[in-house]
Formats: C-alpha cells, sequence, structure tokens
C-alpha cells in the first residue's frame, strides 16, 4: 500500500548578532559583508572569522551588483525554489567582496548565461526578514524585472522563518498493509513470529526479539488491557480531543505486545492499570478510541510482562 | 593487547528503486544481516555493538532508525548507537568502541529509501539552514556549480567526466548489488541531454534504495572469524567550512587531511564515494591516487548510491578487495554534506600492523 504523505513545518531561527544585521540590510536593499583578518571580505558575512575564529567587527556594503563565477541551469524548478520558471543556479562575486553567494539568476535562457556576466539583485516586494529578500539576482545587461517599492511588513528582529514542505510517497509494509486492509473490514489484525511464538500488533515485519521476518497472520480480539497510560493536559496545534485525555497502552487480547490508543468514555481520573477496554470504531477503517468494557480488572501478572 | 582491529564481513542489498520497500530499512537489512552473519559464523549475540547511519529527512518520519532497530532483534537489550550520516561514520564509531575494548566484534549498518523522497530537495536541507536553505538549492545543481568550476579552470572536461561514468560503468557490470552498468561509450553519453548543465544523467548517480553492513573485529577474534581479515591500518575522517561560497570547491582538503591523518599511503585499491563524476577527479587528486590504483572496480556510487549506505559499502568493497586476496592495500572513502565538504578516509591492509 502506498500513498502520499506531505511534511510540513517552519522552523523559526535566531539569527545572531551578525546574521540579523544581514538580514536587516536586506530590507534597506543593501547587502552586508564581513572583512576578516586576513582582509578578505566574506558576503555573506560570516559569524565567526575562519581565520582568528573572532566575530567580525563591523559589517561593510558590498555590491549590490555582481559577477557570476559559476552556474548551472535548472530546466526544471523544483517546489519552493526562488523562480518557477527555468533559472540559473549561480556563485556570485558581489562586488567588494572576496567570497561567492549562491542565489538563483533569473536569465531567461541558458545561452544568457555565462561565467563573468554582470548581475544585479532583484528585491522582494515586501522584506520579509530572510534571504528570499533577495527575490533572485538578473542580468544587469538586460531589462529589469518586476521589483515594487519595498512594502516593509511586521518582521520580529533577529528571527527568521523557514517553512519546510517535504513530499514523499510513504509506503506500508506487507505486514501494514494487511492490518490497514484489515482496519477496514473491522478487523485487527497482528503477526505471530515462528521463532518465539509472540504476537505482534500492529504487524512489525520483523521480530524484535529474533530479527526473522513475521508472516503469520493473527486476528486479535477488539478487547484488552490497559498496562499503562498517562492523561494528556497539554494543548497542541492540530489536537483533535480536548485535554485532559487519556492515552494508554493497550494489550489486545491474543497480542503480546501493547499499542497506544485513547481511552475515551470515562473521566481521566478513572484510567488505571488493569483497566479493560474495548474498541470503538470511528470512520470507517479506523478505531476511534478505547473505551472501558466495565469488567473486572484484569491480575497484574497478566499484563506484568508488557510493561 | 593488540590494537588491532579489522573488517571481517561486509554485505549490501541490490540497490534499485524498491517500491515495496519501508523507509525503516528492515527489509533491505534481514537479509543482508543473515548473509553476513553466515560469512562470519556468527549469530546476533556475538555482536557487542551496533552502530546505524541512516536520516529522518529521508525516511519522512521522525526517529525512523529506530524501526530498524527491528532488524536487529534487540531482544534482550543490546548496545547500539546511531549516526543522522552516512554509515562510514557509524562504522568509525564501532572501530573506537573495539578499540577501547569495549566490543570484540561490532557490526555497522547503513540504509536509505530514497525514491520514496524528493533526494534533491531533501538534500537541499543539509546546507546552511540560514541563508542556502531557504532557496531550496538542490544537490545536483549545487554538484553542477562545482563541475563548471573544474571545467572552466581547464582542469577537466565533459569527455573526462563521461569517461569516469563509462568506466564505471563497465566496472558495475561485475557487481550484482550495482543499479546501474553497462558497456557505453563516453562519446555516446556526451551526446546525451543535460540534466543541470554542465551535468548529465550519466555524471550523477542514481537514486535507488539499499542498504549495507560491515562487520569489524579486535586483532583477538578476527582470524577465527575471517580467513584473510582486512586489518584497519588508519581510520580518519575531516569536515571543510560549511560556507559554499567562502570555500575552494576545486580543493577537498578535508579528504587529503583525512588520508593523510590515516597513513593512506599507496594503495591497490581505491573505492572512492564519489556522488558525480568530476568528484572521482577532485578525489584522486586530493588522495594522491596514481594510474597504477584501480580505482571504483565495484563501479562506485556512479553506479548506486543507496543513502546513507554507499559510504559504508565503499569500505565494504575496499575490504572485500583485501579479504579476497585482491588487493593488499585498499582504501575505503566515504563522503557527507554538500559538494564533498566532510570526507572520511579508511585504510585496509592485508597484513596486521
Amino acid at each position: 500500500m502506498r500513498a502520499p504523505l506531505e511534511i510540513e513545518f517552519d522552523y523559526t531561527r535566531s539569527l545572531g548578532p551578525v546574521l540579523s544585521q544581514f538580514i536587516a540590510g536586506l530590507a534597506e536593499r543593501r547587502i552586508l559583508g564581513a572583512r576578516g583578518a586576513d582582509g578578505r571580505v566574506h558576503a555573506p558575512p560570516f559569524e565567526y572569522d575562519p581565520v582568528s575564529a573572532e566575530p567580525p567587527a563591523s559589517l561593510t556594503e558590498v555590491g549590490p551588483e555582481g559577477t557570476v563565477i559559476s552556474w548551472s541551469w535548472m530546466p526544471e524548478p523544483l517546489a519552493g525554489q526562488p523562480l518557477a520558471e527555468p533559472f540559473a543556479w549561480a556563485l556570485i562575486r558581489l562586488d567588494g567582496a572576496d567570497t561567492a553567494m549562491l542565489h538563483a539568476v533569473d536569465a531567461g535562457s541558458a545561452a544568457v548565461m555565462r561565467t563573468g556576466l554582470r548581475v544585479r539583485p532583484r528585491w522582494a516586494e515586501r522584506p520579509a526578514g530572510s534571504i528570499r529578500d533577495i527575490a533572485c539576482f538578473e542580468p544587469c545587461d538586460g531589462p529589469a524585472g518586476t521589483a515594487p517599492a519595498a512594502e516593509p511588513r511586521e518582521v520580529t528582529p533577529g528571527l527568521t522563518v523557514t517553512p519546510v514542505r517535504l513530499h514523499y510517497m510513504h509506503t506500508a509494509s506487507p505486514g501494514e498493509t494487511a492490518y490497514l486492509r484489515g482496519l477496514a473490514d473491522g478487523r485487527i489484525l497482528g503477526q505471530r513470529c515462528g521463532v518465539c511464538g509472540q504476537v505482534y500488533v500492529p504487524p512489525r515485519g520483523t521480530c524484535p526479539a529474533d530479527g526473522v521476518p513475521t508472516s503469520e497472520e493473527v486476528e486479535l480480539h477488539q478487547s484488552g488491557t490497559v498496562t499503562t497510560f498517562c492523561i494528556v493536559n497539554v494543548g497542541y496545534p492540530g489536537q483533535k480531543v480536548t485535554p485532559p485525555y487519556v492515552a494508554a497502552a493497550v494489550l489486545l487480547d491474543g497480542a503480546d505486545i501493547a499499542f497506544q490508543h485513547l481511552v475515551l468514555g470515562c473521566d481521566p481520573g478513572e484510567a488505571r492499570m488493569g483497566m479493560r477496554v474495548r474498541a470503538v470504531w470511528g470512520e470507517p477503517g479506523s478505531i476511534s478510541h478505547f473505551t472501558p468494557t466495565g469488567e473486572p480488572d484484569a491480575d497484574y501478572e497478566s499484563y506484568a510482562r508488557c510493561l | 593487547m593488540s590494537s588491532d582491529v579489522a573488517v571481517v564481513g561486509f554485505a549490501q542489498s541490490p540497490c534499485r528503486v524498491r517500491e515495496d520497500a519501508t523507509t525503516s530499512g528492515v527489509e533491505m537489512l534481514v537479509p543482508i544481516f543473515a548473509e553476513a552473519f553466515r560469512a562470519c559464523g556468527l549469530t546476533k549475540s556475538d555482536i557487542g555493538f551496533w552502530c546505524s547511519g541512516s536520516s529522518d529527512y529521508l525516511a519522512g518520519r521522525a526517529f525512523s532508525f529506530v524501526s530498524a532497530v527491528d532488524a536487529i532483534g534487540a531482544v534482550p537489550p543490546t548496545m547500539e548507537s546511531h549516526v543522522e550520516m552516512d554509515a562510514a561514520w557509524a562504522l568509525y564509531e564501532a572501530w573506537a568502541k573495539v578499540l577501547t575494548g569495549e566490543a570484540e566484534i561490532a557490526l555497522a549498518y547503513g540504509f536509505g529509501k530514497s525514491s520514496g523522497a524528493e533526494l534533491r530537495r531533501v538534500l537541499a536541507l543539509q546546507l546552511d539552514p540560514y541563508l542556502l536553505a531557504p532557496l531550496w538549492p538542490d544537490s545536483v545543481s549545487v554538484a553542477a556549480l562545482q563541475a563548471r568550476l573544474g571545467l572552466e579552470a581547464g582542469r577537466w572536461t565533459e569527455k573526462d567526466m563521461a569517461e569516469v561514468a563509462a568506466r564505471s560503468r563497465a566496472a558495475a557490470l561485475r557487481n550484482p548489488a550495482a543499479q546501474v552498468s553497462g558497456s557505453v561509450a563516453a562519446s555516446e553519453l556526451l551526446a546525451r541531454p543535460y540534466v543541470a548543465e554542465p551535468l548529465r544523467a550519466h555524471d550523477c548517480a542514481p537514486v535507488g534504495d539499499g542498504a549495507a553492513v560491515v562487520i569489524i573485529a579486535s586483532a583477538a577474534r578476527a582470524r577465527e572469524l575471517c580467513e584473510r581479515p582486512a586489518w584497519i591500518s588508519g581510520f580518519a575522517h575531516q569536515v571543510d567550512s560549511g560556507s559554499l561560497g567562502a570555500r575552494d570547491l576545486l580543493a577537498v582538503p578535508s579528504a587529503a587531511g583525512a588520508a593523510r591523518a590515516a597513513g593512506a599511503g599507496p594503495v591497490d585499491v581505491a573505492e572512492l564515494h564519489a556522488p558525480f563524476s568530476h568528484q572521482e577527479l577532485l578525489l584522486r587528486e586530493a588522495l594522491g591516487l596514481g594510474d597504477g590504483v584501480a580505482v571504483n572496480p565495484s563501479g562506485g556510487a556512479l553506479c548506486g548510491n543507496p543513502m546513507f549506505a554507499a559510504g559504508l559499502a565503499r569500505i565494504g568493497q575496499a575490504a572485500r578487495a583485501v579479504m579476497s586476496g585482491r588487493a593488499e592495500r585498499a582504501l575505503g572513502h566515504a563522503t557527507s554534506g554538500p559538494v564533498l565538504q566532510q570526507n572520511l578516509v579508511c585504510v585496509l591492509s592485508g597484513e596486521a600492523s
């Protein structure tokens, strides 16, 4: 079984004293570099001099024009890159600098690109407090691309936000696939290790004790025992159940390993080790949560091995 | 007490796009653990220390390496560690464990399922997170910048690069784990279109899924496990600046430095972890490999580059050359980070020191 998986997370990073100045400079359409102990000017600036290990005494303005020292052509831009149309990646040595800056050049065609090409920054319409306040570079001898007047918006000085969006084609293992298909039929399927006889649910594909593939399918009961639990009191983005609520390790009858699920349908204060619970089915193909059965609690010995 | 440590076993899975495999690596690891154990006459309980190399960014889930621990059968609990980089560095940690006497036999393994992710984008996230990663410079484009620098400096030509690829593919015909192999002339490769000018497809390692395992042992155990152990005579790694634009991309001081620190000297075989054709040319020079050295008789990373396993596999292939008697001294190299930023050298010898 395979399905697309999208992962998104935004990093908020502290820029520190040097890069804070550099990023603040971009909002003013200035590019800053740092002069090292050996006299070389680094742009972007170093945070610590690679020669002397000292922080820069002060930053110095460079560019904003520069010279391409190497380039490659991106015929099919990838998600998140500075331009959606074919463009060049380039190492650009800004005027007054001795090191290079990596950025995109909107050249229109690979035929325009060459080492030695003079380029200038195309500033973002609205500074957002990141390196992307330079939208891209463009050839100095070409027409100016769209670079509307800056409209500074609320940015937090000293911080930069980097959105990360990653796309995967996630593959479920054969055991996981059987488990998911079982859920669709209202069944809970596990696998038994041929060596030690332990039953794992969800199936692991490989016995963690013996390191051998597990293949014998076992249907589990839909009732089980809470081996241990916690009461969630903390809210977080995307939370579907209102705190406080119980997250428990549930040992299904017939299984040798507990799995984590919600226990709802009782006051969180009533949750306890040994509590007997049963699965409550929710949306088709999924167990919504577990709920107490009202049976007497299981003996500690019956689940102690799974703690 | 001897400080000698030797590679006694190596196995790798075929590198290919595996739609059936999960990102946990378990499916790829279980068979190669069995193969390596069988060759050495070992069982999992003989392993005193395990160390893996893999990446959550590639797997698309947190703590993905924990699922892989199922493959080692870690019940009862065992001594285990992980590096979020190529497993060649896991082997380095394992080597230190054996040197310090904390384990007699150790196993390093690496795995990666690149085909489920957008590898070029995932690798953009290993760049400077402030000024580079937000632009998403993909790994192929960044390597292309390095290739052009060398082309325009007269260090190599596109034909030189194609010849590296053609030679690697021909060598890979003898490597069942290779993803790409075949007899093709450099001139034929040069007629094909650019992927990221100046790189063509043959200049770039294929995207594939795979795993590798290397077993090492102390002197006291190595000879009983392997007829001709590959003794580790030197092992070192170094790193260059993370600032791409401030680094001389045509010099690989960390590779040269690691080779010096490992006491590389003359070797018969070198397995270089060069994911791009021009990087083999850079590494040959940095490591001082002359024409007499057989470089990448396995086909190298250009013919199969399972992420987080390919560097370990280079050391495994170099060790295999010694264990089989094909080489007296061999060098295994691994790289990590963008455009050869970090480099590791492991020197293997048929003679204990």
